[in-house]
C-alpha cells in the first residue's frame, strides 16, 4: 500500500491499513504534529489535509488516504526548516499559547488560503468554526490568518502560471 | 533586542508552529507499559471489596493496581488530605478510581478495565449543597463530622444600621454552573524508573512541586527520589493541579512497582469524568442603597459546592469572600461563605478562583441597583466604586499602587462609545425581531494567592563563559507564554539580546519549590524573581570588573550587550570569560518573596492581598426574539496590567480570557444526572467556537506596580471574571430580563426554542 505523506512516497504494510490513521501517523511515523484530543472528531486537534481538503482524522483508517496527498503540519516549512509564511505569520501574531491546537489550525487555514486567499473575516471564523481553540479567543489566530493571505495565490494567478 | 522581539516573542514558538513541540505522549520510551484508570458505576456508597482477578487473568495485563498496593498514602490534598489515589473505604462521586489496569498496550489496559468489578453497598447520594448543609443529612467525609468543608466570613460596620439607612433594598439569587477547564491535551503522564532509584515524571500538570508532593507521599519515598520534568502542556486554566497531580502518581507507583517505565494518557470521557471543575455557587445577596445611590450594605451569602473532595475550596471560596462586593466600596457588609461536600464532580481551581461566580452576581446587583436609583450604570459604579486611598470591605486601604478602576473605565467607554449606544438599547422592544444591547462588568482582584498561602518564588541565572545565559524559575510553562516573559524580563534587566539566553528544562531537581503556576502570579511572582537575580548577578559582575572599567562598583552600567564603565565598555562575552578566569561565577539566585498581607479569621477583615488589578470589559450583541440566539458583535477590554512585558502575549490573554467568559456566560455547563455527567466530550460540551466569538479590542493600560521588581502586575485571570456579567448586563439591555443563572438561555415562546448546536 502506497501513500503520499508531505511530498514523499511512504510504502505501508497491509496488516496496518486498518490501524486509526492518526495513530499510524504519531507511532509509526513519529509526525506528531497531529494531536488526538477528544477522538470523535469534534475539536479539529487531529485536522490534517488530504488532498488539500482539511479533515479531522481521528476517526479514519490508514486504509482511507491510499493513493491521496495527505499534508501533515511537519510538511509545512521548508526542508531547510525556513517556515512557511502562514506558519511565520502564527508566530508574528502571536496567534501561538499552549498549541496543542496550532498544527490543525494551521492546516485548516492553509485549505482556506489555497482555495480563497481573499478571504473576510467572517470567512476565516467560518474555515476555522471545527477547530477549538481554549487560550487564544481566535483574535490573533485570524489576525495571523489575514496577515499571510497576500503570500497566497489568487486562483487566475494558478491558471496563468499552469498556462 | 529590536522592538519586534518584544512584541510577540515566545521561545516555543518555532517547536509549536511546526508540530516538532514533543508533549508528553509524543515523547517515545522503550519497553512502555500502559495504564488505564478503573471507575465504578456508583456515587456514593461503602466499598466492600475490589475484585480485579478476571482483568489481572486477560492476556497483556501486567498488574491491576488497588488502594491495597499503595505503600505510601493513599490521601492526598493541598489543603485537607481527603482525595484518594484509588477509592479505599468509600466511593464519592461517579469520577472515583477504584483500581488501575497496567498492561502491554493501552488498548489491553482498557478493554481489561472493563473486566474489574466493584462490590459495594450504595448509599443515599448527597447532591444539593444547601440539602446538604442541614443536619439530618447523609455524611460524604463521615470523619469530618459535617458536610460543611469550610466557612469564611466578613463583619464589617453594621449591616442592619446599614439597610436602615438606605432608600431602598434589592434581593436577588444567583446560581451559577459547573464548568470544564476544557484543555485540549487530557491529563497524561510518562514514570520512568531510573537506575539510581530516582523516577522521574513527565506529565501535563502545571504544579510540578505539588505533583512531586502527590507522588512522593503516594510512594513513600523522599522528595528527591522524585524527578518531576516540564514538558510543553496543552493547556491547564487552573485544571492541572490535583487530578493532574494524580495521575502523575498513579502512574509513578505502577513505574516503581513494575520497574518499567508507564505511560496513562487520558481519554477526554475520562478526564471530564475525572477532573475537578469550577465550584457552583448560590449566591444569595441583600443591597442596602441611599437616596443618593451610595451602597449602604451588603448581606451576602454564598454556598460553593465543592463535590467529593476538599481540593483548594477552602482557598476559592476565600477569594470570593474578598471580592464578594466587587470594586465597590462599602461600610456595612456581612458575608457568610460555605464551602459544601456532596457527592457531585470534585470542584477546585479553574481561570478566576471564585471570582467569576461573584462578579456575575455583583455586576448585575449595581445595575438593577443603579436602575431603582434613576442612575445609569455608569453613574452608580462611580459614586460607589474604589479609587486611590479607598477602603476594601476587608479594611485594606488601597494605596502604595495606582487604582486605576477610573481609568480602565474611561478607556472601555471610549472605545465602545458606550453611553451612545446604550442609548440605542432595544429593552425588549415588541416591534423588532432582533434586540440589541450593550452591556460592561468591571472588577478588581487581589494578585496572587493573598493571605492564605505561602507565596516565594525562585529564579537562578546562570552565565557562561562564553557570555550565553541560562535561566530558569519555580514557575511553569503551562502555554501562556510565562518562560518567553521571563526571559525578556531577564534580557531587558541585564541589558543583552535575548538570542542569548536559554531558558533550562524545567525539572523540581533543580530549582525550589515556588508554589504552584495559578493565581495570575506567574509574571510578577517569576518576574520578580528574575529581576532580583539579575540585579545581584549585576552587583558580582560590577563588583568583580568595575577594576577593568576604571569605575567605582555602583558606577557600571549594563546596556546592548556591553558593560559601561565611565570612560571604556566591555563586551557582555568579554565579561563573562574575565569572570571565570578571575574564579568567579556569574550566577545569582534570586529570590521574591509576597509582600506580607494580613488576615482575621473571625471578623474577616485585613490587608487580604498585596495588590490589585482593575479591569473592565464591555460587549455588544443582538438577540433574535424568535429563537432566543445571541450574537456577539463587538466587546473590549481595558485591564491594568502594571507593565505589558510581552504585549502580543498579553493581549492573548485578554482575548483567550473573553473566550472562556464568554463560554461560562453563554454556552458551558457540565451536566450532571443523579451524580453523573452526562456530557462527557466536545460534541456535547460547547466551549466558544470562531463564529462564536466577536472581534475583540485589547486596551493595555500600564501603572508600573511598586512592589513588583519587574512593574508587572496580573492578567491571566482579570481577563476571565467579568465578561460573562457584561454579556449578562448587555442581554438585560437588549431584552430588558434579567438572567440570573449562566450559561444564559434567552428564554422563547416554547416551540421556537432552539437547540444548542453541538460538534463541528
Amino acid at each position: 500500500m502506497k501513500l503520499h505523506i508531505n511530498g514523499k512516497e511512504v510504502e505501508v504494510a497491509r496488516e496496518l491499513a486498518e490501524k486509526l490513521l492518526v495513530e499510524f501517523l504519531r507511532e509509526d511515523l513519529d509526525l506528531t504534529g497531529v494531536k488526538n484530543a477528544c477522538g470523535i472528531g469534534a475539536c479539529g486537534a487531529c485536522t490534517i489535509l488530504i488532498d488539500n481538503e482539511p479533515l479531522k482524522i481521528c476517526l479514519m483508517q490508514v486504509k482511507d488516504v491510499e493513493g491521496r496527498r495527505v499534508l501533515t503540519i511537519e510538511g509545512m516549512a521548508a526542508p531547510d526548516g525556513t517556515l512557511h509564511p502562514l506558519q511565520q505569520a502564527f508566530v508574528e501574531a502571536g496567534a501561538i499559547q499552549c498549541g496543542f491546537c496550532t498544527p490543525g489550525m494551521v492546516l485548516t487555514a492553509h485549505a482556506l488560503l489555497l482555495q480563497n486567499p481573499l478571504a473576510t473575516r467572517e470567512e476565516i471564523r467560518k474555515a476555522i468554526n471545527g477547530n477549538l481553540c481554549r487560550c487564544t479567543g481566535y483574535q490573533q489566530i485570524i489576525d495571523a490568518i489575514q496577515k499571510a493571505a497576500s503570500h497566497y495565490q489568487l486562483p487566475h494567478e494558478i491558471a496563468a502560471a499552469a498556462n | 533586542m529590536t522592538e519586534r522581539d518584544s512584541k510577540a516573542w515566545r521561545n516555543d514558538a518555532y517547536a509549536k508552529v511546526t508540530g516538532k513541540a514533543k508533549y508528553t505522549d509524543d515523547l517515545k520510551f522503550s519497553n512502555l507499559l500502559h495504564a488505564a484508570p478503573v471507575y465504578s458505576d456508583f456515587v456514593h456508597a461503602k466499598i466492600e471489596s475490589v475484585i480485579t482477578e478476571d482483568a489481572e487473568n486477560y492476556p497483556g495485563v501486567v498488574r491491576v493496581l488497588t488502594a491495597r498496593d499503595v505503600p505510601g498514602a493513599n490521601r492526598c490534598g493541598q489543603i485537607v488530605q481527603d482525595h484518594r489515589i484509588f477509592a479505599d473505604d468509600k466511593i464519592r462521586y461517579h469520577g472515583d478510581v477504584v483500581a488501575m489496569v497496567v498492561a502491554e498496550t493501552r488498548d489491553i489496559a482498557i478493554r481489561a478495565s472493563r473486566l474489574v468489578r466493584v462490590d459495594a453497598t450504595p448509599l443515599p447520594a448527597v447532591l444539593d449543597p444547601e440539602r446538604a448543609m442541614e443536619a439530618d443529612t447523609v455524611l460524604v467525609h463521615t470523619k469530618h463530622g459535617s458536610n460543611i468543608l469550610n466557612t469564611h466570613k466578613i463583619r464589617r460596620g453594621n449591616v442592619e444600621q446599614g439597610f436602615r439607612e438606605a432608600a431602598f433594598v434589592i434581593e436577588e439569587k444567583f446560581q451559577t454552573q459547573f464548568v470544564e477547564h476544557a484543555y485540549l491535551e487530557t491529563e497524561v503522564a510518562v514514570c520512568v524508573p531510573r537506575a539510581d532509584g530516582v523516577i522521574e515524571v513527565y506529565g501535563s500538570m502545571q504544579h510540578p512541586f505539588s505533583t512531586r508532593r502527590f507522588t512522593s507521599a503516594c510512594l513513600g519515598v523522599a522528595l528527591s527520589e522524585i524527578e518531576v520534568v516540564g514538558v510543553p502542556m496543552g493547556g491547564g486554566f487552573g485544571g492541572k493541579d490535583d487530578t493532574a497531580a494524580i495521575v502523575c502518581a498513579r502512574t509513578a507507583l505502577a513505574a516503581k512497582l513494575l520497574n518499567r517505565p508507564v505511560k496513562m494518557m487520558y481519554r477526554r470521557d475520562w478526564s471530564i469524568r475525572e477532573s475537578y471543575k469550577r465550584h457552583p455557587y448560590r449566591i444569595y445577596y441583600k443591597m442596602g442603597v441611599t437616596r443618593d445611590g451610595k451602597i449602604s450594605a451588603m448581606q451576602c451569602r454564598i454556598i460553593a459546592d465543592a463535590g467529593a473532595y476538599c481540593s483548594v475550596t477552602p482557598w476559592v471560596t476565600w477569594r470570593s469572600t474578598v471580592q464578594c462586593c466587587g470594586p465597590y466600596q462599602v461600610e456595612n457588609v456581612q458575608c457568610d461563605t460555605f464551602g459544601v461536600y456532596t457527592n457531585n464532580v470534585v470542584t477546585g481551581a479553574m481561570r478566576g478562583f471564585g471570582s467569576p461566580q461573584i462578579n456575575f452576581a455583583m455586576e448585575q446587583m449595581v445595575e438593577i441597583a443603579a436602575g431603582k436609583a434613576g442612575l445609569s450604570g455608569i453613574e452608580f459604579r462611580r459614586r460607589n466604586m474604589v479609587r486611590q486611598g479607598s477602603l476594601t470591605i476587608t479594611g485594606q486601604r488601597l494605596d502604595g499602587h495606582k487604582v486605576a478602576m477610573e481609568q480602565v473605565l474611561e478607556a472601555v467607554l471610549g472605545e465602545m462609545d458606550y453611553e451612545a449606544k446604550l442609548a440605542r438599547c432595544s429593552f425588549g422592544k415588541p416591534d423588532c425581531d432582533e434586540w440589541y444591547g450593550i452591556g460592561l462588568a468591571m472588577s478588581y482582584r487581589g494578585v496572587s494567592l493573598g493571605a492564605e498561602g505561602v507565596d516565594f518564588c525562585a529564579a537562578i541565572i546562570n552565565a557562561q563563559a562564553d557570555g550565553s545565559i541560562l535561566l530558569e524559575t519555580g514557575i511553569h510553562e503551562n502555554g501562556q507564554g510565562s518562560e518567553s516573559a521571563l526571559m525578556l524580563i531577564c534580557a531587558r534587566e541585564l541589558g543583552v539580546d535575548i538570542s542569548r539566553i536559554r531558558y533550562r528544562r524545567a525539572s523540581t531537581s533543580n530549582i525550589p519549590d515556588s508554589g504552584t503556576t495559578v493565581a495570575s502570579r506567574g509574571t510578577i511572582m517569576g518576574g520578580g524573581a528574575v529581576t532580583l537575580a539579575a540585579q545581584e548577578l549585576k552587583h558580582k559582575i560590577a563588583a568583580a570588573l568595575c577594576g577593568k572599567l576604571h569605575c567605582r562598583a555602583e558606577e557600571v552600567r549594563f546596556k546592548d550587550n556591553y558593560i559601561l564603565g565611565k570612560t571604556n565598555k566591555i563586551s557582555f562575552d568579554e565579561a563573562m570569560q574575565a569572570m571565570f578566569q578571575s574564579q568567579q561565577f556569574p550566577y545569582a539566585f534570586g529570590v521574591f518573596k509576597a509582600p506580607r498581607v494580613t488576615w482575621d479569621e473571625h471578623t474577616g477583615q485585613g490587608d487580604a492581598y498585596f495588590t490589585w488589578v482593575y479591569g473592565c470589559q464591555a460587549v455588544e450583541l443582538t438577540v433574535n426574539k424568535k429563537t432566543g440566539k445571541v450574537k456577539l458583535l463587538k466587546a473590549a477590554a481595558a485591564h491594568d496590567v502594571g507593565k505589558a512585558i510581552n504585549p502580543e502575549m498579553v493581549k492573548g490573554q485578554f482575548f483567550g480570557g473573553m473566550a472562556m467568559g464568554t463560554g461560562f456566560g453563554l454556552h458551558e455547563e457540565i451536566k450532571l444526572k443523579d451524580g453523573k455527567i452526562t456530557n462527557l466530550n466536545f460534541n456535547t460540551y460547547r466551549i466558544p467556537r470562531a463564529m462564536d466569538m466577536p472581534e475583540m479590542k485589547a486596551i493595555l493600560i500600564e501603572n508600573p506596580d511598586p512592589v513588583s521588581p519587574s512593574g508587572a502586575k496580573s492578567i491571566g485571570e482579570p481577563a476571565n471574571e467579568i465578561m460573562a456579567p457584561a454579556i449578562a448586563n448587555a442581554i438585560y439591555h437588549a431584552t430588558g430580563r434579567r438572567h440570573f443563572s449562566p450559561p444564559i438561555r434567552v428564554a422563547v415562546a416554547a416551540e421556537e426554542a432552539p437547540e444548542e448546536e453541538c460538534g463541528a
